[in-house]
């Protein structure tokens, strides 16, 4: 398919051929054409990284400039994590090549390209181990459906395991729960070794390393930020809030993903989040340092997942807190969930979370010593502490988009919506095989949200859109709230894109808008600054 | 090709044991030492799969999450699904192992006209894997009379089960069918599916098409070309107590269904039929989603290079000083 305009239009894209090409998938052969790979990382983000082989290059670009034992250090470092990772070997190992998974990933659906199945995304990696570390593939070679190593087959590699958004869609249909996001995590890894990476992740990491945040913004931006959305609140419902940064002694250290005090529409939920803690009176406090709750690292490498995460509960101990609060956020909850203790653990320094208001002690996050926002909040309403007023969100019809981690890699999937039924009156859930587990990809998740990558995020995000349009046509959903930043800074242009008349929002920007707070004034408007329901014409005269 | 190839090894195997028995006298080499040979080389290679893959660690606690968490109290989670006690993890394993629990949320995407996509059921695959797998154990289970004396008790009951219509003589096992069945359905949907026959390799074939070709000679030999079924069991008693004779009166096809046997016992540790062992050591299935109530410790944890708080204030002093932000060395 040939791509002649900047931006490809919807009849275009959906003009997908799922016949697999002539050519045998063990022929490496890839095509970078524009709009569907990423960019090569910035040399001083790797360097402020101590990342190794930093250099000029390009992916469109005939050398690459490796170096001259790229080989060596790539079937080293998979040696290395053979023998390191149980999950690697074991999938390396025992995939029958049923098919259940391929046509579970979005990147296949909107792309129709045979190796975006995850079991053939697999195989570029595997016909590579059984070459080299299997007894069948080292003599029979390719019958044995092994593949040499070489630079076609490395680009190859670069391509296809930046079409993936770790997702793990792929794991839950696979009978043995092959993980093809572990594989594309370590794929990752592996091509790092040789300097290959991609800027999208690696300027974001060397950012949050430097400033505690993957925008690079200084302590003094955070502030304003912070002091700046407490004015905005201010003007919306009367009521002054007073958040504190770097505060020793607070009860909580509250972390979110630094797009909520910087991106639209997170913003609104940032709004959000600060009544609601203003309203119950928690005392709990920002900090300028560990200021970011994503974790670009899991996108480069275990090593740099670790790196990145060490802030928060370094913090959480520096400033005396009990427990951590996070905010909404998808690959940072797969961190937190399942990677935070172990790496950066243990938290012997902090209490069981407890819930201030309710009493609740959080069992679930006993050694974590970190609850999710939309844990905490559920609770609050299930023990009324909350004054609320869902006619607010009279003017939306709303759906859940389940993001990808929280889903499959957590299970915080009726929390979200319980407190959805309580702040909002008009619920529609999208078709049973797209929500909950089975939860569609933004496509652009795992530091592929480039704008140099706009096609191929459109084709990822084409199986999450088809079934937001369902619901946009059958019940008029108009808003589309998710619990994650890179679904809120990504699913707004991948909605206008294909289901024009659908915004975007976050869970707590819902919950700040039916939030009735003591004292406040009478409000006119939504946090959007748009006249709520039944306040239109006051606005006009 | 790669179909070719499968077919013509399995062929060559079946030639070998013939040509072997019938015309070479060699039923000591396929009688005892072949499936001697065989058995070793099974037990020993699935040993050896095992302890490689048990001795690399568990790094991390990556369980995929099928269902909704345990969190609080009110909220009703789903313990098979999304497991967060070894109890769970034991319900949800049995699932995966005896039905294939994920295999059964198949669904076959569709992309219609107008561009909508359509996620329709697609249970077949599911089905047939069922049917194939629990053929083929109490095939195996079944088999047992010829390796015991006095014959088990279960394999008694699981003869009459698996002939319960009583029909023909020899009684028809269901198993016999349904394996056949389901294989080819197996076999043929690789061929017939085009992503499928896109992502097969010879070791992808190569398994079937054996299977089959143990199947339908050990169909041979009961229903249409009898053996000398005391012979065999002389053969296997004699094998299993390692002292072994060798009867004179058994059929070549008897050989070629033991060849065949051997060939499948010494290739399926080397192979992706490994997958009966490794699903039970499948990190995204086999951990509970504890990972925030419970520590889970990886043996090698890195020590990476942080960025501390100190060197961060160090940095930034002038400018947190100024935003008013507490310092901890002013
Ligand atoms: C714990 C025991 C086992 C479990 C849970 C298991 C599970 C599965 C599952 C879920 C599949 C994918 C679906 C399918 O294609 O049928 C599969 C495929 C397969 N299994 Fe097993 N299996 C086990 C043991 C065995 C054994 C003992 C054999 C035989 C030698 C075997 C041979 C095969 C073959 C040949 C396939 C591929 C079928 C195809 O190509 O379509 N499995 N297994
Ligand atoms: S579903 Fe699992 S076993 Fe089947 S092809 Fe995909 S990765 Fe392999
Ligand atoms: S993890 Fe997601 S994006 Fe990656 S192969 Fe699996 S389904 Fe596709």
């Amino acid at each position: 398919m040939t791509m002649s305009k900047k931006h490809p239009k919807p009849e275009e894209l959906v003009a997908i051929d799922y016949q697999p090409r002539r050519r045998d998938w063990m022929d490496p052969h890839v095509e970078f054409r524009k709009g569907t790979f990423n960019y090569s990382a910035n040399p001083k983000s790797m360097e402020y990284l101590g990342l190794p082989f930093v250099r000029k290059w390009q992916p469109t670009e005939d050398d690459w400039k490796l170096p001259p034992n790229w080989k060596e250090i790539i079937l080293n470092g998979l040696r290395e994590r053979i023998d390191r990772f149980r999950s690697l070997r074991i999938f390396m190992d025992i995939c029958v090549r049923c098919g259940a998974c391929a046509d579970k990933c979005h990147f296949y659906i909107g792309s129709g390209d045979p190796k975006n199945m995850p079991v053939l995304r697999a195989e570029l990696l595997r016909s590579v181990y059984r070459k080299d570390f299997t007894t069948a593939g080292k003599i029979l070679g390719k019958l044995a459906g092994g593949r040499e190593l070489t630079i076609p087959v490395l680009k190859e590699w670069f391509y296809y395991f930046y079409q993936c958004t770790e997702c793990r869609r792929c794991s839950v249909f696979c009978p043995y729960g092959i993980d093809t996001a572990e594989i594309t995590i370590i794929g990752r890894e592996l091509l790092n070794l040789v300097g290959i990476g991609i800027d999208w992740i690696t300027t974001p990491a060397a950012n949050c390393f430097r400033t505690g945040n993957h925008l690079g913004i200084q302590p003094h931006g955070f502030k304003d930020s912070v002091d700046f959305a407490a004015d905005d609140l201010e003007d919306i419902t009367g009521i002054k809030v007073n958040p504190s940064v770097n505060r020793k002694g607070a009860e909580v250290l509250f972390v979110v993903p630094s797009a909520d005090y910087f991106g639209d529409p997170h913003y609104f939920g940032f709004l959000g989040y600060l009544a609601l803690f203003h309203e119950i009176g928690l005392d709990y406090t920002f900090s300028a340092f560990a200021s970011e709750g994503g974790n670009f690292g899991l996108f480069h490498s275990h090593e740099m997942m670790k790196r990145l995460n060490a802030k928060i509960y370094a913090e959480a101990k520096r400033l005396g807190v009990k427990y951590i609060i996070g905010g909404e956020c998808g690959h940072m909850w797969r961190v937190l969930h399942q990677y935070m203790d172990t790496m950066n653990g243990p938290a012997d320094f902090l209490e069981v979370p407890k819930s201030p208001v309710t009493g609740t002690v959080f069992e679930n996050a006993r050694s974590t010593k970190m609850i999710h926002i939309a844990e905490f909040t559920a609770d609050l309403i299930k023990h009324r502490k909350l004054k609320l007023d869902p006619h607010r969100n009279d003017n939306h019809r709303i759906t859940f988009h389940d993001s990808c981690n929280p889903a499959r890699a957590m299970g915080l999937l009726e929390e979200p919506r319980y407190i959805l039924k309580n702040v909002c009156n008009h619920f529609y859930e999208m078709p049973e095989n797209t929500i909950r587990e089975q939860t569609f990809c933004c496509g652009s998740g795992s530091g592929l949200g480039t704008d140099e990558n706009l096609e191929m995020r459109l084709r990822g995000g084409f199986p999450r859109a088809n079934a937001v349009r369902y619901v946009h046509e059958n019940h008029g959903v108009n808003l589309l709230v998710c619990i994650c930043a890179i679904d809120k800074a990504t699913l707004p242009g991948l909605m206008d894109f294909w289901v024009p008349g659908v915004s975007v929002g976050g869970l707590h920007e819902l919950v700040g808008n039916a939030l009735v707070m003591k004292g406040e004034k009478e409000r006119d408007n939504d946090f959007r600054g748009t006249p709520l329901p039944g306040k239109e014409e006051k606005v006009h005269v | 090709m790669k179909i070719l190839y499968s077919l013509l090894a399995v062929s060559i195997s079946i030639a070998f044991a013939w040509v072997g028995t019938a015309s070479g006298g060699l039923h000591y080499l396929f009688g005892v030492v072949f499936p001697a040979v065989a058995v070793f080389l099974f037990l020993f290679g699935i040993v050896y799969r095992v302890v490689r893959w048990a001795r690399s660690p568990v790094p991390f606690h990556i369980t995929t999450t099928c269902g909704q968490q345990k969190s609080l109290d009110w909220i009703k989670s789903s313990p098979l699904d999304n497991p967060s006690s070894t109890l769970g993890v034991i319900g949800r394993m049995a699932l995966e192992v005896f039905f294939f629990r994920s295999l059964f949320r198949n669904t076959k995407m569709e992309l219609k006209n107008g561009g909508k996509l359509v996620y329709g059921s697609a249970k077949y695959l599911w089905l047939a894997g069922l049917v194939f797998h629990w053929s083929f154990l109490i095939i195996v289970l079944r088999h047992f009379r010829f390796f015991l004396e006095p014959t088990p008790v279960f394999v008694g009951v699981l003869q009459n089960l698996d002939g319960f219509f009583q029909v023909g003589v020899p009684v028809l096992f269901m198993s016999d069918i349904l394996i056949l069945g389901a294989l080819s359905f197996l076999f043929f949907r690789r061929i017939v599916t085009p992503q499928l026959r896109y992502i097969s390799l010879i070791s992808d074939y190569f398994p079937l098409l054996l299977i089959i070709a143990i199947a339908a000679t050990g169909v041979l030999m009961r229903y249409f070309l009898k053996t000398d079924l005391v012979a065999v069991k002389q053969l296997m008693l004699g094998l299993f107590s390692v002292s072994p004779i060798v009867p004179e009166a058994i059929s070549p096809l008897f050989y070629i269904h033991l060849f065949l046997v051997s060939v499948l016992l010494a290739y399926f540790p080397a192979s992706k039929l490994v997958h009966m062992a490794g699903i039970f050591l499948s990190p995204t299935r086999n951990l509970s989603n504890n990972s925030r109530m419970k520590r889970h410790i990886n043996p090698w944890n890195a020590p990476v290079k942080v960025h501390t708080y100190e060197e961060w204030e160090d940095e930034f002093r002038e400018l947190i000083k100024g935003a008013g932000i507490p310092l901890e060395k002013e």
